[in-house]
Formats: structure tokens, C-alpha cells, sequence
């Protein structure tokens, strides 16, 4: 009897990269969640233009590259990238930001260097990285937290859509009023005017640990993180390197200087500290490979990160930490290839 | 990291259960049984016989064709009805050389040479003659067992480790084998002991196979040999590939492009001694072999013992015909195991398995999407290469990459493959690019070899032409002395 032959193995594990990127996206959902309750309903907007933006661009871009669109554009790659650049995004921020940023991410960042899987680059970090150095400004317009003593205007949903679409925020509103730096970056602003950090910690954004709201985001994410971990998507290495030493960065400096510096608390609850941690800087593309070139590359982005919100210019260091050692993947993995069995170190 | 350690691997399901439910049973005898002279590894087999001459069951039909080969005995009594190519099951169908023989049915025995005990001869002689019982590995590998015990014997202090770690899923032949013969198996590890001048034997089998363990421990005790012990090891495969089995148990790593044998060790499947049982205590060379006809594509699931060259389709028929629901035949475990066109080829040696997959045991691959570095295979991989370089490499058949990358050092256990989410056939790659790397080695070998060789030369004319000179040299100052 004739049979139809095949090669081994017989049998496969029942994954895909469509499910890893579903599982991803379920683990940003606590994030995106605690971002709207603080921030508004601006981020799903964001996500919304983002996800559009990025579904379209990357048909576009498989369309060029003469590639099949069902398996590629519903894969999930793209939706993350989008998800991960809106919510680095200021949720007023007018809607061409998030628009031009996708689409650099998808179509320079992602599809020039052969698409996925062969982008040396995070495509969402590059996507940040290109706004904010064109569009500082409007990247710094973010909004106070929905938060006893902090008292925001309310924006309605209405009222957010036409800041988006408009650029401007409704005539009863002016920019000043609505908006309010991140505590991460205002913190930096004060300490370079010369405050203590007990003077900076005067303002109300500040809680015990962090800022207000954004430490419970951070949480959040560190929540959706740790399910990642638990489902083995991602791997301990890159985020608990990566944690490690920004934390250790900044016990180092704090202590050194109790009055110049930010503790380590702070450094961990604030800003994109936990969703670069376990979503950005654990995009396997882009990361090293072997377990000791992991450790390697999470450390590099811990200390960066730190390096860059302490003493550089923009309102955090995680996007430029992450592009730098995206750099650095290459020489890691020559030098980290494992002991292979039966062969001497 | 540098400490040697099972690494890697993956908790399968076993499938084991409904073969192993079932009582060892022999199979039906057939009309027609078709031998491949080269089913083991080394050099083909050279036929002794003629066709139309007649053949007693267990008479030797051919003799080994190099230092690296092995005997083959007729399984049944009959006819030698022809020697002609016929389609091979470990050349995926491709016809292959074959004494044919017609079974007469009447089993009547070759008068094989009476056995002195085995104990009364010496080591050498005894491994020659395991030789003589056309006994190879019976795991998978099928080398020549007598050739494997020589070439392990340098003087060094010996152990051997008989493999019953069955980890692949489906093949359940070891576990019914060591559940109904653990008697055989440990007869055959006293013979083989004494074959090595080892004075240990350790046999090895997966925690997962409780009966086995119970039979052996009884079968060891009964022996009152205090040189064998049982030892239990973890049951994610691939525990019984040599290597990993090797490093588990004793807790050393085989050198790359080394034998266990560099480790001072012998490892043998279990089916292995207890082929060397019978013939050394029996006189039954290697005609039979247990196999596990599994899979939901065949009625009744169980283990045969089966003579060589019986047709798969016949064994197939012995267990009650294929199911609607057939799809593919597999020989061998899911996982390694060799999908073959048709039915109408011979149970060989390393026969240990046939499935009989239906959809329900075969995973289908859904359309490959391109790596994207998640490491899956990286952490699976028992021999902690990086798979997913490994794939770049051989995408852009970089040789340099994917050797510096340990590609021969890939047992193609298929662990990556098994785990990777973008369905990439990783196994199948490494396979296929792995002869055109043997072959630059091979090059780079002799051309090593070639620089030896004219490296010696030079020294060597080198050598002359000096003591030409000193010589020259001596006479010009002798003829100076002389005429001054």
C-alpha cells in the first residue's frame, strides 16, 4: 500500500507565532487597562490609529516585497509594535505622531531590513526614537494622573478624540492646563535646576516609591510580565538583567548622593521601566540569543537606561538603552555561543 | 557551565500505553522473507548461497564484507528463491540487494557449532564469535557488535552500560522485551562483561517503566552478579540517545568526534545482550527481533516478535489490518522515526518500530513563518547548540558559520523542531545540510593529511641533503688534510 511520505519529526508542538503574539498582547492588557483608568481614554485611541496604521503599512510593505499577506500581516508582529509605541505615546498626542511613527516602524524599521524576524532594530523603539527627536514637544505633552490632589481637567471621550484629530484641546481647555510633565522627566528637569530630591519630592505627582499612577501602570505591567514568564514566552534573563541593574545604578548613585539622585524604587516604578523590561527588550528579534549573551544585553540596557534619564536629555533612557544594545546583538552572540556538549570550554 | 550535565530535551507523550497492554506474542510466519545485505551499518554482507540452493533457519547466508560488517542467517528453513535488489526500508523504498527465501515452513534448524560456556573462553574469542552470531546494535544504529566491543578494548578499565532508556514515543519494544526477558538481557550482560573484561554494567532504563525495573531487579538478583545494577534516569527525551544516557548515568561527556569508549564506557541497547543471550547460551544467531506495530492506524497495537525480512504489510495483517483512518507509515519513533512509501518492505535489523499514524498521532505543520529568535529550540536542545544560528547559517549555507556553530554535533533528536513556533523544519534542515559539511571536512582532512605527508617529505630530503653535505664536507677536509 502506497503512503505519503514526510520527514521527521512526526509530531510538532501546536504553537505559531500568531499565538506568542496573542499571549503578548493579552499580558499588555493590565498595563493598557491602569493607563486608561490614570491616563484617559486617549491611549486606546492611540492604539486604535496605531493598530490601522500598522495592519496597513505592513500590507503595504508585503505587497511591495511581493510576499503572501494571510499568514504575515495577521501574525500579530505589527499590532504589537503598534500597541507598544501608543503606549509610549502621549494619549493626547495628535494623531499623525502615532501615524508617522508606526508606519517608520513598520516600513523602514521592519520591512527595509527584511521583515519579521530580521529587523536588527525594535521597530516600536525606532518609531519613538525618530518622533522624539522631531517632535520633542509634543512628546513631552503628557497629562497629569487621575488622582486625589492632583485634580485634572476632565476630558471627555469627545473631548479627546478632537485633541487628537485636531492637534489642539478644546477651546474651554488650554494645553497648560491639561497637560503636566512625567514624573520621570520632571524629576530630571528639577534636579537639573539645581533642587534636592527632597525639594523635587515636594510636588504632588510624587508618591513614596514613584509617581503617582505610573507606579501602579508599572505594576501592571510587571503583572502581565510575569504571566509571560510563568507561559515561558519570555525568558528571566533579559528583564531580571535588565532590573537588576538600573536597580543596582541607582543604589550605587542614590546612596552616594541621597539629594541628587533618584532611588532605585523610583527607577523601577517609573516611566517604561517594566514594559522595556519584559516587553521591549525582550522582543527576540532584536535581543541576543544565548543565556549568557541575554544577561549580557539586559545589563547593558539596565545601566543605559539609567545612564540616559540621569544624565541625558529626554524624558526616558529605555528606547534609546534598547537601540543602542540592539547594536551591541551581533558582537554578544559571537562571543557567548554555548559550550557545545562533548567539547572542552 | 563547563560541568557536564543532561541538558535540554522535552517531556513527550509516550504513547506507549496500548502496545505495552498486550503480551509479547511471535508473529505469523510468512511465505516470503526478503534480507538486505547491507541493513547494517559498515560494508554490505556477501552472500554464501546460491538461489535455488536450499537453507536451513539460523544457517549463515553471508558473510561480512569488511572489518566493519555482519553475518546474516536465514530466519526460516526453505529455498533461496533469489539474490536481486528489492526495495529497503532504511533506503526509504530504494531498491537494495537482498537474498530472498522461500519459507518451507518445516523450521528445521541448522546445526550450529555446540557453545562452550562462555566463560571458559577468552575475552578475544568471544567477541569473535558474538560476531559470528550476526549480532548488531539493536537500537537503531545497527553496528556490527562485535566490531564496537573490539575497537572499545585498549587496555583501559572498561564499563558497560546496557541502554533501556526507550524515549522516543510509540516504541515500546525494550520495555516488553525487558518486562517478559529481563533474564536474557542480564545473561547477555554477564556474556558481555566478560567479552569487555569489564567489572561493571549499569542498565539503564527511563523512570516511567515501573514493570521493566521490577523484572530486571528480579532477573539481577536471580543472576547473583553484583557486577550489574539497575539505575533509573529521567524520562524526557531523548534520555536514551548514547550521549545523554552516557552523561546521566555517569556523569562525563562523550568528546565531540569521540567515542563513549574515550570515556572508558560500552553502551549497547538492551535488545542488544539479549541477541548475545541467545546466541552464546542458545545457539540462536540474530533472525528474530521484537517490534511494536503501534499507532491509531492499525487495528491492534502490540509487540511482535518478528523473524527478519517478514513484509511490514504482514505484520500490519497481524495485527488486524490498517484502520480507515491510516495515514502514514513511520518505522521508528515520532520523533526520528523514517516515513516510508509503501508496506511491501522487509523488517530489517533496526527495525524496532512501525506506526501506523493517523491523524490523530501526527501533528500537522502549519505554514513555516520565518525564525524570529525565540530561543525555544536553544533551551530544548540536548546538545546546547543554538538552533536558531544554526537555521541562519544553513538558510545562507554558510559551511564556516555552521561548523564553528556545531552542526555535526547535532543528533538531529528533532527537539527543536518539535518547539518551534514558526514551524520550521529544522531537523530536516540540519540533515540536509549536514554531507556537504562532512564532505569539506573530509577534504580539509586530507589535505591535512597530504601537508603531513609533504611536510615529512621535505624533513626527509632535508634530512638527506644535510648529511649529503656533512658527508661532502668530511671528504673536502679529509682531501685537504690529505694534499696539505
Amino acid at each position: 500500500m502506497p503512503f505519503a511520505t514526510a520527514p521527521a519529526p512526526h509530531v510538532v508542538a501546536p504553537s505559531s507565532v500568531a499565538r506568542v503574539m496573542r499571549q503578548v498582547l493579552y499580558a499588555l492588557i493590565p498595563t493598557v487597562a491602569l493607563h486608561v483608568v490614570f491616563f484617559g481614554p486617549g491611549l486606546l485611541i492611540q492604539i486604535v490609529l496605531g493598530v490601522v496604521t500598522a495592519l496597513a503599512a505592513e500590507a503595504a510593505a508585503l505587497r511591495l516585497r511581493g510576499k503572501p499577506l494571510p499568514p504575515f500581516l495577521l501574525d500579530g508582529s505589527a499590532i504589537i509594535t503598534a500597541v507598544l509605541l501608543a503606549l509610549c505615546l502621549p494619549p493626547l498626542a495628535p494623531w499623525w505622531l502615532v501615524v508617522s511613527g508606526v508606519a517608520f516602524a513598520i516600513l523602514l524599521a521592519k520591512h527595509l531590513f527584511g521583515g519579521l524576524g530580521a529587523n536588527p532594530f525594535n521597530p516600536a523603539m525606532v518609531g519613538y526614537a525618530v518622533l522624539l527627536v522631531s517632535f520633542p514637544a509634543r512628546m513631552l505633552q503628557w497629562l497629569p494622573p487621575n488622582v486625589a490632589g492632583l485634580e485634572p481637567a476632565s476630558l471627555s471621550f469627545v473631548d479627546t478624540l478632537t485633541t487628537i484629530f485636531t492637534g489642539m484641546p478644546p477651546a474651554r481647555f488650554t494645553w497648560d492646563a491639561i497637560t503636566s510633565p512625567t514624573p520621570l522627566d520632571a524629576l530630571r528637569t528639577d534636579l537639573a535646576l539645581g533642587m534636592t530630591m527632597g525639594e523635587a519630592h515636594a510636588n504632588a505627582m510624587f508618591s513614596t516609591f514613584g509617581g503617582k499612577g505610573w507606579e501602579w501602570i508599572n505594576l501592571a505591567t510587571l503583572a502581565g510580565g510575569g504571566w509571560l514568564l510563568a507561559l515561558r514566552i519570555i525568558r528571566w534573563h533579559i528583564p531580571v538583567a535588565m532590573l537588576t541593574a538600573l536597580f543596582v545604578c541607582a543604589s550605587i548613585m542614590s546612596a552616594a548622593d541621597p539629594g541628587g539622585y533618584a532611588g532605585p524604587l523610583f527607577h523601577l516604578t517609573s516611566g517604561a521601566s517594566m514594559l522595556g523590561a519584559f516587553f521591549i527588550a525582550t522582543d527576540p528579534v532584536s535581543a541576543a540569543t544565548s543565556d549568557r549573551g541575554k544577561l549580557i544585553y539586559g545589563a547593558g540596557i539596565g545601566v543605559l537606561t539609567y545612564v540616559i534619564r540621569t544624565w541625558g536629555g529626554y524624558p526616558d533612557g529605555v528606547a534609546f538603552a534598547v537601540l543602542i544594545m540592539n547594536l551591541t546583538v551581533p558582537l554578544i552572540d559571537r562571543y557567548t555561543i554555548p559550550r557545545i556538549y562533548g567539547h572542552a570550554r | 557551565m563547563a560541568k557536564p550535565g543532561v541538558r535540554g530535551g522535552l517531556r513527550l507523550d509516550a504513547h506507549k500505553e496500548r502496545s505495552t497492554a498486550q503480551a509479547l506474542r511471535a508473529a505469523s510466519s510468512v511465505e516470503t522473507l526478503v534480507l538486505p545485505l547491507d541493513q547494517h551499518a559498515g560494508a554490505p554482507a556477501v552472500p554464501l548461497v546460491k538461489p535455488g540452493e536450499q537453507v536451513l533457519r539460523g544457517q549463515p547466508i553471508a558473510e561480512p564484507g569488511g572489518a566493519i560488517s555482519a553475518w546474516l542467517h536465514s530466519p526460516a528453513s526453505g529455498t533461496v528463491a533469489a539474490i536481486e535488489p528489492r526495495p529497503a526500508p532504511h533506503r526509504l523504498g530504494a531498491p537494495t540487494l537482498s537474498i530472498v527465501v522461500a519459507n518451507d515452513g518445516r523450521d528445521e534448524r541448522y546445526a550450529q557449532p555446540a557453545p562452550a560456556p562462555f566463560d571458559q573462553l577468552s575475552p578475544e574469542q568471544l567477541r569473535e564469535i558474538i560476531g559470528r552470531g550476526g549480532i548488531v546494535g539493536l537500537g537503531g544504529a545497527v553496528f556490527p557488535t562485535a566490531a564496537k566491543l573490539s575497537s572499545a578494548v585498549r587496555g583501559q578499565e572498561l564499563r558497560l552500560l546496557l541502554n533501556g532508556a526507550e524515549c522516543e514515543p510509540y516504541i515500546s519494544c525494550d520495555d516488553m522485551l525487558m518486562r517478559e526477558r529481563a533474564r536474557d538481557v542480564v545473561f547477555g550482560a554477564r556474556v558481555l562483561l566478560h567479552a569487555l573484561t569489564a567489572q561493571t554494567c549499569v542498565i539503564a532504563i527511563e523512570d516511567d517503566t515501573p514493570q521493566a525495573a521490577a523484572a530486571l531487579e528480579a532477573a539481577i538478583a536471580e543472576a547473583h552478579d553484583q557486577r550489574i545494577q539497575l539505575r533509573q534516569v529521567g524520562s524526557d527525551y531523548p534520555a536514551g540517545g548514547e550521549r545523554q544516557l552516557i552523561t546521566a548515568v555517569f556523569d562525563v561527556e562523550v568528546p565531540a568526534g569521540g567515542l563513549p569508549a574515550d570515556v572508558n564506557t560500552v553502551c549497547l541497547n538492551v535488545g542488544t545482550a539479549a541477541a548475545v543471550a541467545y546466541w552464546i547460551r542458545d545457539a540462536q544467531p540474530l533472525t528474530n527481533r521484537i517490534v511494536t506495530v503501534t499507532g491509531d492506524g492499525v487495528l491492534e497495537q502490540r509487540n511482535l516478535d518478528v523473524r527478519l525480512g517478514t513484509p511490514l504489510a504482514a505484520l500490519i495483517y497481524d495485527c488486524g489490518g490498517y484502520t480507515s483512518r491510516m495515514s502514514r507509515l513511520i518505522m521508528g519513533g515520532s520523533m526520528m522515526g523514517q516515513s516510508l512509501p509503501h508496506d511491501g518492505m522487509p523488517v530489517i535489523k533496526a527495525t524496532n518500530c512501525i506506526i501506523a499514524a493517523s491523524a490523530l498521532d501526527l501533528q500537522p505543520r502549519a505554514a513555516e513563518m520565518p525564525c524570529i529568535r525565540c530561543g525555544n529550540c536553544a533551551e530544548v536542545c540536548p546538545a546546547t547548540l543554538l538552533p536558531q544560528q544554526l537555521h541562519w547559517y544553513a538558510m545562507g549555507r554558510d559551511l564556516d558559520a555552521l561548523e564553528a556553530y556545531g552542526l555535526m554535533d547535532c543528533i538531529e533528536c528533532g527537539c527543536c523542531d518539535y518547539v518551534c513556533p514558526s514551524q520550521i523544519p529544522l531537523a530536516e534542515r540540519f540533515r540536509d545540510m549536514k554531507p556537504a559539511l562532512t564532505e569539506r571536512l573530509a577534504a580539509r582532512g586530507s589535505a591535512a593529511a597530504a601537508r603531513t605527508r609533504f611536510d615529512a617529505r621535505t624533513a626527509r630530503l632535508e634530512h638527506i641533503e644535510s648529511e649529503r653535505l656533512a658527508a661532502l664536507a668530511k671528504k673536502r677536509q679529509e682531501l685537504a688534510k690529505k694534499s696539505s
